[in-house]
């Protein structure tokens, strides 16, 4: 199973299911998370946590904790 | 005359303020929503002969209730139902800006959309079509550039509820209701019925957007040159450094310090001597003129001096706020951060708090969990503010002469070393929860303009002028008669209620090496402001002027506090003026950022209790260990 966390920086992804919990849940599908969205990983940040990624033409970021409840398919 | 009131809704980043500020200019006022610090504005404007109130909601990115921001903006608009709602979209993020969009036409609210930074849409290649999201929408939509003002005129003309009370329901819209009302009736658990709303939402969006957006491929913007510089591996670090030191560099050394010291020697000099001048011509009574010059003038001049370098701090963080940088900080520290139980987001408020504790407080706004907020503002005022450098310099001129550099050095270590221990502390007591997920936007790179950087640098400093002022205005006042008398009246300064006080407090650091009554005033007086421990020893130990300049001031007090203190009891004094405390500017600080009188005594309360222990440990310790000496 691909999770975000394995996606790599310039790849893009189609998000199959998320898997985050509690409150973080809506509001990362608030943010446009959601099944069937793209997600490009645009890059991991100097220390190696957080990543950020394009998603509905904007920039996001979150840890890779939470990038590794995001199931996706690479596209 | 009517009155119509409007809200101001949308995500954060979208140029809601600045189209608030354009709209209601001067005629705006700002406090806090009831029982929360988040700011709730007001402002006022006419058209005709109707009167408008604008609310300028929080900026959100959706009606959920995730944060205090998001409930804000539910609560007011189902429960205090405004007239209209002006939805406030960045047109070149369309996508997930009309999230919130859906949200207020499922309320049903009178709604008019403003579609803002259509410049910035140009230039990344989206092409909208405004007559087909309309009749998508089914509710009036607006185009505007706010920077400059374009497309404010047609904004305005649309405030009118009796236009927008007619809206009809696109055949979109019905479409989605009754889709999420079938979804709302369906016997799936909680979480399946929130995804499934929440994808029917964003269907709704993909619909309205299938023939009313057109995203021309393959414009590639000096935005991604940019942040790969900013956010680079190796680069990102030195960048940061850099800006941080230009920050500091022209706070206190360019601007700052000039100002700072032209008020100091205005107010100490021309404003006393004036005003000494003239009550001594109305022949005003001589406790009067004590009280004015040595109380009053004395002690707020003392903390006027430093508003000039408190605004300049605000001002380049705004500005710095407004790029669009401190969300690209926060995102290659957050794994540092983190590491000491705080996001990213805490890092700036902590290194300011070496500047000046105050701004520190009221810049960990911008921190999204109330927690890491009440951490990261209990814990920055062991950031050594700028303040208590002068005791550093003086006691470190006077017991370590050639190792100055190193033992200022060791305090600015040791409070650092503290403030991440206080915070794995509360993390895991009083504070303790579930730290909240870090997702955050980052948004693009911009330029601010001018007037959102001085409102927001006003908004921010008043504060400060206001509310510490009252408390440091009453406290000087309070100082000057404790000063000045004793229980038979007036009284020298050794024989006055002070002297009485320090030689109650005095005692209690018999422990660590200075338990002299003049220790014990000083530290009451520290908490006016941290300088003046280092002028009222001077008084104490009976220099008349200290100078401002530790050296001379050194060689002044010399024989005197060479006798009372050692260079371990120096030390253990030192690390107490580091951790105690705060001053009053702070403690007004505490009360407005905090919110509670409890919290405030708390924040307040625990420093001092942290210091006598500490400086006790040290000085004890030192005596094993044979430094005394």
């Amino acid at each position: 199973m691909l999770t975000l966390k394995d996606v790599k920086p310039g790849q893009t992804a189609v998000v199959e299911g998320v898997k985050v919990t509690g409150q973080a849940r809506g509001r990362f599908m608030a943010m446009g998370i959601i099944k069937g969205s793209k997600i490009t990983v645009l890059k991991v940040a100097p220390l190696g946590d957080p990543i950020e990624v394009l998603v509905k033409s904007y920039n996001l970021s979150f840890r890779k904790a939470e990038a590794e409840q995001i199931i996706v398919t690479l596209s | 005359m009517s009155v119509i009131t409007v809200a101001l809704t949308g995500n954060p980043n979208t140029g809601k303020s600045t189209i608030f500020n354009a709209l209601t200019g001067a005629r705006q006022h700002i406090g806090n929503w009831p029982g929360v610090t988040v700011d709730k504005k007001v402002g006022h404007m006419t058209k005709g002969s109707q009167q408008i109130t604008v609310i300028d909601l929080p900026g959100t990115y959706s009606l959920s209730a995730y944060s205090i921001e998001e409930k804000i903006v539910k609560d007011y608009l189902v429960k205090e139902k405004p007239d209209m709602v002006v939805n406030v979209v960045d047109a070149s993020n369309l996508e997930r800006n009309l999230y919130l969009t859906v949200q207020l036409l499922e309320l049903g609210i009178p709604a008019v959309v403003n579609l803002n930074m259509m410049d910035e849409a140009k230039a990344k290649g989206h092409h909208i079509n405004l007559d087909v999201l309309r009749k998508n929408l089914g509710v009036p939509v607006i185009s505007s550039v706010a920077t400059s003002k374009k497309g404010l005129h047609q904004l305005i003309n649309s405030i009118d509820h009796h236009v927008v009370n007619k809206q009809i329901k696109s055949p979109l819209l019905v479409e989605h209701l009754s889709n999420i009302e079938a979804i709302k009736n369906s016997n799936k658990d909680h979480d399946t019925i929130e995804e499934e709303i929440i994808e029917s939402r964003y269907n709704f969006i993909n619909k309205v957007l299938s023939d009313a957006l057109v995203i021309q491929q393959g414009v590639t913007s000096w935005q991604d040159k940019l942040d790969n510089i900013i956010t680079h591996r190796l680069l990102g670090f030195p960048i940061f450094i850099a800006v941080l030191y230009a920050i500091f560099e022209i706070t206190f050394t360019w601007v700052g310090q000039p100002i700072s010291d032209f008020l100091d020697g205005f107010i100490g000099g021309t404003l006393t001597d004036w005003t000494a001048g003239a009550l001594l011509a109305a022949g005003a009574a001589e406790w009067l003129q004590s009280l004015v010059i040595d109380g009053i003038i004395a002690g707020v001049g003392a903390v006027l001096v430093f508003v000039p370098l408190i605004f300049t701090l605000f001002l380049l963080i705004s500005f710095l706020d407004g790029t669009g940088y401190m969300a690209r900080v926060a995102f290659i520290m957050d794994r540092a951060m983190r590491r000491i139980g705080l996001s990213g987001k805490s890092i700036l408020p902590m290194l300011v708090g070496f500047g000046c504790t105050v701004p520190a407080i009221m810049g960990a706004r911008a921190l999204d969990s109330e927690r890491d907020r009440k951490i990261t503002i209990l814990i920055a005022p062991f950031m050594s503010c700028g303040a208590r450098l002068p005791v550093y310099a003086l006691f470190a001129v006077l017991f370590f002469p050639g190792q100055e550099s190193k033992v200022i050095l060791s305090l600015y270590l040791l409070g650092i070393v503290i403030a991440i221990a206080m915070g794995l502390i509360f993390k895991s007591t009083i504070l303790k929860g579930e730290s909240e997920p870090f997702l955050m936007e980052l948004p693009p790179y911009r330029i601010p303009t001018l007037r959102t950087v001085l409102i927001q640098t006003w908004e921010k400093g008043k504060g400060f002028l206001v509310k510490a002022g009252t408390i440091i205005f009453s406290m000087s006042v309070v100082i000057w008669l404790l000063s000045s008398y004793n229980f038979s009246g007036p009284a020298e300064i050794n024989e006055s209620i002070l002297a009485t006080i320090g030689k109650i407090i005095g005692p209690i650091f018999t422990l660590h090496g200075f338990g002299s009554w003049e220790a014990g005033v000083a530290v009451i007086t520290g908490i006016l402001a941290k300088e003046a421990v280092v002028s009222t020893l001077g008084v104490l130990y009976g220099v008349a002027e200290v100078a401002e300049e530790a050296v001379v001031a050194a060689t002044q007090l010399q024989g005197t506090i060479g006798a009372t203190f050692t260079s371990l009891s120096a030390y253990a004094f030192m690390v107490f003026v580091l951790l105690y405390t705060p001053c009053m500017a702070v403690i007004g600080t505490f009360k407005k950022e905090l919110g509670s009188w409890k919290w405030t005594i708390f924040a307040a309360a625990y420093p001092f209790v942290l210091a006598w222990l500490i400086s006790l440990i040290i000085y004890q310790g030192g005596l094993l260990l044979g430094f005394g000496s």
